[in-house]
């Protein structure tokens, strides 16, 4: 079963390979980060305490992660309850729904912020120009891979019977909701606010085409009077974003691993 | 065809094959051979060793120690791709991105045949099996039994020296199981291939091999005509595995047991002194007698025969197989007396 | 989108096209068309060999899991962070840079090819590789172990297998990953717009240059033509990609 060894050989070189291109430019952002301004000699961490130290940085990492929050609230609040009462009630418009979840994904984010500049510049003359009216813009961005994480964890159960069994049993439909079907689908739900956290958090299209100064917006102006500040700060949301991410792998493993043993 | 391809079965020799997977010994010093034409089928448990000793003669798999040799010659070291072996694996084989003549011609197409050869060829294999007619289609589109068909096809097609049989039948239903099985055994006679077939399913084993070979913990147990694995069990294990048998207290003594107040003859390999006599079901009869020792638990009608339960005084179950017309006249709680039919019985410690 | 047949007064107008065959946005066109097609070549090949160098490991492997679950990061790592971390290690005073102009005297950094059209293949490389990984590993898991076993009991060498069973049957899967990973290069937006200030080597820079314009007064519309441009091109993409799928999987269900 195991290959040859001239096999093995040629993958680990070509595995190396790989990770060299992988991971050089993040060490290299590391050490650009470590830098002292000015191409001084010397090391320092001045560049990584910047971020906290910084007002403009600071507010703009507060918004990005407030932008966050509230994105995945009102993605959850929206997405969850159609999603199970398409599933039970109306499984007509079922591909319906999941034609205008999928959508975002086709259409280049760029085209859409072309499409809604105007709307937008209503939107901050009515909701003022904080940067959390960008909520309902990224709402749309994560609707696909939300929908897809959500989708896939109600497939694994049988909505429709564990539904039936709590209203025969005399639950609401809102207790049907948060208290059978959201604990049985947790990590779904979970999944998809964790890729929508990654999402938002590197999101710079919208930002910055819309003018509004999330962290990717700050970092891209501060690089150009404080490259080292704004690669630590790159590295700092880079190194976030990847928690995340790699969360929602073991998250996803964690489900295969329920559905393979029932 | 047939004429030319019925003496060209070629003798099969596995001698002492061992196979060593971390600290597991899948297989322990396997001798088997076979002869020109024959169907053996490799019969055990799963884990047993029959897949390994089948994936090691067509080279897909190598043997730790022991030699593989077909028709005289040592194919040990030989690649699978160059073993002449066909063969039909459990399930979804089929290269499901050609047509199923496509599939049937792969093997001929490998060996450098041209196009019109290889879709006579093809077509042929296909008419033996009865699918002449879906030649064009993709796997599917077509049952799982008709994949398993035309995989056969595929596996004879190159006329291979050696059939191997991997559990074929094991993902079907069991109508189609039994179709598919005789068919197998009717190509096979007919193109006259020496074939090896492995399965867990004793029923299949039996119905189609010439001999049958029991395996357990990479050993084999037995290797005898269906009939005789049946009746003369040479190990516990084999009396245990084949078939259903009652485990009976017995003494044995100068050659002869004594079940249940009945002299039986006993089997080469039985222990000595007191143990468990293994008694099929059909050499148990069962008598209607208000003074008798057992009573009636259940009867279980089977069709043409039926299955009858017996409790003993001391709480022992025996089940006896009689006739319906007999067995529909006893009821459950009625007192019975049994009796053992004096065929030859294996005798275990 | 009605935009893109609007003046300045809403008044309907084909005028707005016409910009699409100024010399600046055939140029960008070209330059996206490039991009986004070597980008998948680059990224489906070779990320195409790294999936199957991950399959090829035993399934239980840490290595296996590990790499696939840096894959999926690096897909979705784009934008200013990306950006940087090439300026970082090919840029004018990059760690590599500075480390070959040390220890060979070449100047890794030239002109600052970087920062056009050919630096944008190396960075955009960077997440169309895992992408292909991620969209591609699971077609070599499909694989089942018996047609292999298959092949070779009939007769096929290696090379008869790859050849005749595993190409013909990864293909599709392929072509849908490479018209993935060309629409995902054409519809990036945040990695050039970070990396490349000057020129409009490709479309989306030149609608940011369009819509960000305080200059010339007008050229938002020829922004929503320039957008509409790329709806139609990501629509050919998409029907090309249904084509192909029903002709080269004929055979599947």
């Amino acid at each position: 079963m195991t290959p040859p060894r001239g096999f093995r050989v040629f993958r680990a070189v070509l595995l190396l390979a790989f990770a060299a291109y992988f991971f050089v430019p993040l060490l290299a952002m590391f050490d650009f980060s470590t830098q002292v301004r000015g191409s001084a000699p010397g090391r320092t961490w001045d560049n990584w305490t910047f971020m906290f130290t910084d007002e403009d940085l600071r507010s703009s990492i507060v918004a990005s992660l407030l932008l966050a929050l509230f994105t995945v609230v009102l993605m959850v609040a929206l997405l969850v309850p159609t999603m199970v009462w398409v599933r039970l009630r109306v499984p007509r418009v079922s591909r319906l729904i999941e034609f205008l979840c999928l959508l975002p994904l086709t259409i280049p984010a760029l085209v859409i912020v072309v499409g809604i500049t105007n709307v937008y510049s209503w939107v901050t003359y009515v909701l003022g120009d904080s940067p959390l009216v960008l909520t309902f813009a990224y709402v749309v961005l994560v609707l696909p891979y939300s929908y897809r994480a959500i989708d896939a964890s109600l497939s694994a159960i049988d909505v429709a019977t564990l539904s039936e069994a709590a209203r025969s049993l005399g639950a609401s439909w809102f207790t049907v909701i948060v208290r059978i079907v959201l604990p049985n689908i947790t990590g779904g739900v979970l999944g998809a606010a964790f890729i929508s956290v990654a999402l938002v958090l590197g999101e710079y299209v919208f930002a910055s085409l819309l003018h509004f100064d999330t962290l990717p917006v700050a970092m891209a102006a501060l690089y150009k009077n404080n490259g080292p500040a704004a690669m630590a700060a790159a590295l700092a949301s880079m190194i976030l974003v990847a928690l995340f991410l790699i969360g929602l792998t073991f998250l996803s493993r964690d489900r295969h691993k329920l559905g393979a043993s029932s | 065809m047939t004429e030319q391809t019925v003496d060209r079965g070629l003798a099969v020799e596995l001698s002492d094959l061992t196979r060593v997977y971390g600290d597991v010994k899948a297989l322990d010093g396997l001798t088997l051979h076979i002869v020109p034409g024959e169907l053996v089928a490799l019969l055990g448990p799963s884990g047993c060793g029959k897949t390994t000793a089948l994936r090691i003669l067509a080279g897909l798999d190598h043997a730790t120690s022991g030699t593989v040799s077909v028709g005289g010659k040592d194919l040990t070291k030989v690649p699978a791709s160059k073993r002449d072996m066909g063969m039909v694996f459990q399930a979804y084989s089929l290269f499901p991105h050609m047509t199923v003549i496509d599939n049937v011609a792969f093997g001929l197409k490998m060996r450098g045949r041209d196009g019109a050869a290889r879709r006579t060829r093809a077509g042929d294999m296909l008419d033996l099996v009865g699918l002449g007619e879906h030649a064009d289609r993709y796997a599917h589109q077509l049952s799982g039994g008709q994949q398993q068909r035309v995989a056969l096809a595929r596996a004879l097609a190159i006329e291979p020296s050696v059939l191997l049989l991997d559990e074929p039948l094991s993902a079907l239903d069991a109508k189609v199981r039994v179709q598919l099985r005789d068919e197998i055994r009717r190509v096979q006679i007919e193109v006259g291939t020496t074939t090896l077939f492995v399965t867990h399913d004793q029923e299949e084993a039996l119905a189609v091999a010439d001999r049958v070979g029991v395996m357990n913990a990479g050993r084999l147990e037995q290797l005898a005509p269906p009939a005789e694995l049946y009746s003369a069990p040479a190990s516990r294990f084999v009396g245990e595995f084949v078939g259903l048998s009652n485990r009976l207290p017995a003494e044995v003594r100068d050659g002869v047991a004594a079940v249940m107040g009945r002299e039986v003859p006993v089997l080469p390999g039985s222990a000595t002194g007191s143990g468990h006599a293994l008694v099929r079901p059909e050499s148990v009869s069962v008598v209607a007698d208000p003074a008798g020792p057992a009573t009636v638990t259940t009867v279980m009608f089977l069709g043409p025969l039926s299955r009858v339960t017996c409790t003993l005084a001391d709480g022992t179950l025996v089940v006896a197989q009689l006739a319906s017309s007999d067995a529909l006249r006893l009821q459950p709680g009625d007192a019975v007396r049994l009796e053992v039919a004096p065929a030859p019985v294996l005798v275990v410690a | 989108m009605v935009g893109a047949f609007q003046d300045e007064a809403g008044r309907l107008t084909l005028g707005n096209l016409d910009a699409l065959t100024s010399d600046a946005a055939v140029t960008a066109l070209k330059g996206s068309l490039i991009l986004s097609a070597s980008t998948a070549l680059i990224g489906a090949v070779l990320g195409a060999l790294l999936a199957y160098l991950i399959v090829s490991m035993s399934p239980q492997s840490l290595m296996r899991r590990a790499t696939l679950a840096v894959s999926g990061v690096l897909a979705q790592f784009g934008g200013v962070v990306l950006a940087f971390a090439w300026i970082a290690t090919i840029g004018p005073v990059g760690v590599v840079t500075k480390a070959i102009m040390d220890l060979t005297g070449a100047n890794l950094y030239g002109s600052g090819w970087l920062f056009g059209l050919p630096g944008l293949v190396v960075v955009y490389c960077y997440f169309q590789i895992p992408l292909m990984v991620i969209v591609f590993a699971p077609a070599f898991e499909g694989l089942r172990p018996q047609w292999r076993e298959a092949a070779v009991n009939l007769g096929a060498s290696t090379w008869d297998y790859w050849r005749h069973v595993a190409l013909p049957l990864l293909t599709p899967a392929f072509l849908g990953a490479l018209l993935l990973l060309f629409a995902n290069a054409f519809a990036a937006y945040a990695t050039a717009a970070v990396l490349v200030s000057q020129g409009q080597p490709i479309v989306p820079l030149l609608i940011r240059q369009a819509i960000t314009s305080e200059v010339l007064l007008g050229q938002a519309n020829v922004g929503f033509a320039l957008a509409l441009e790329m709806i139609v091109v990501v629509t050919v993409v998409m029907v090309a990609y249904n084509l192909l799928l029903r002709r080269t999987s004929r055979w599947m269900r």
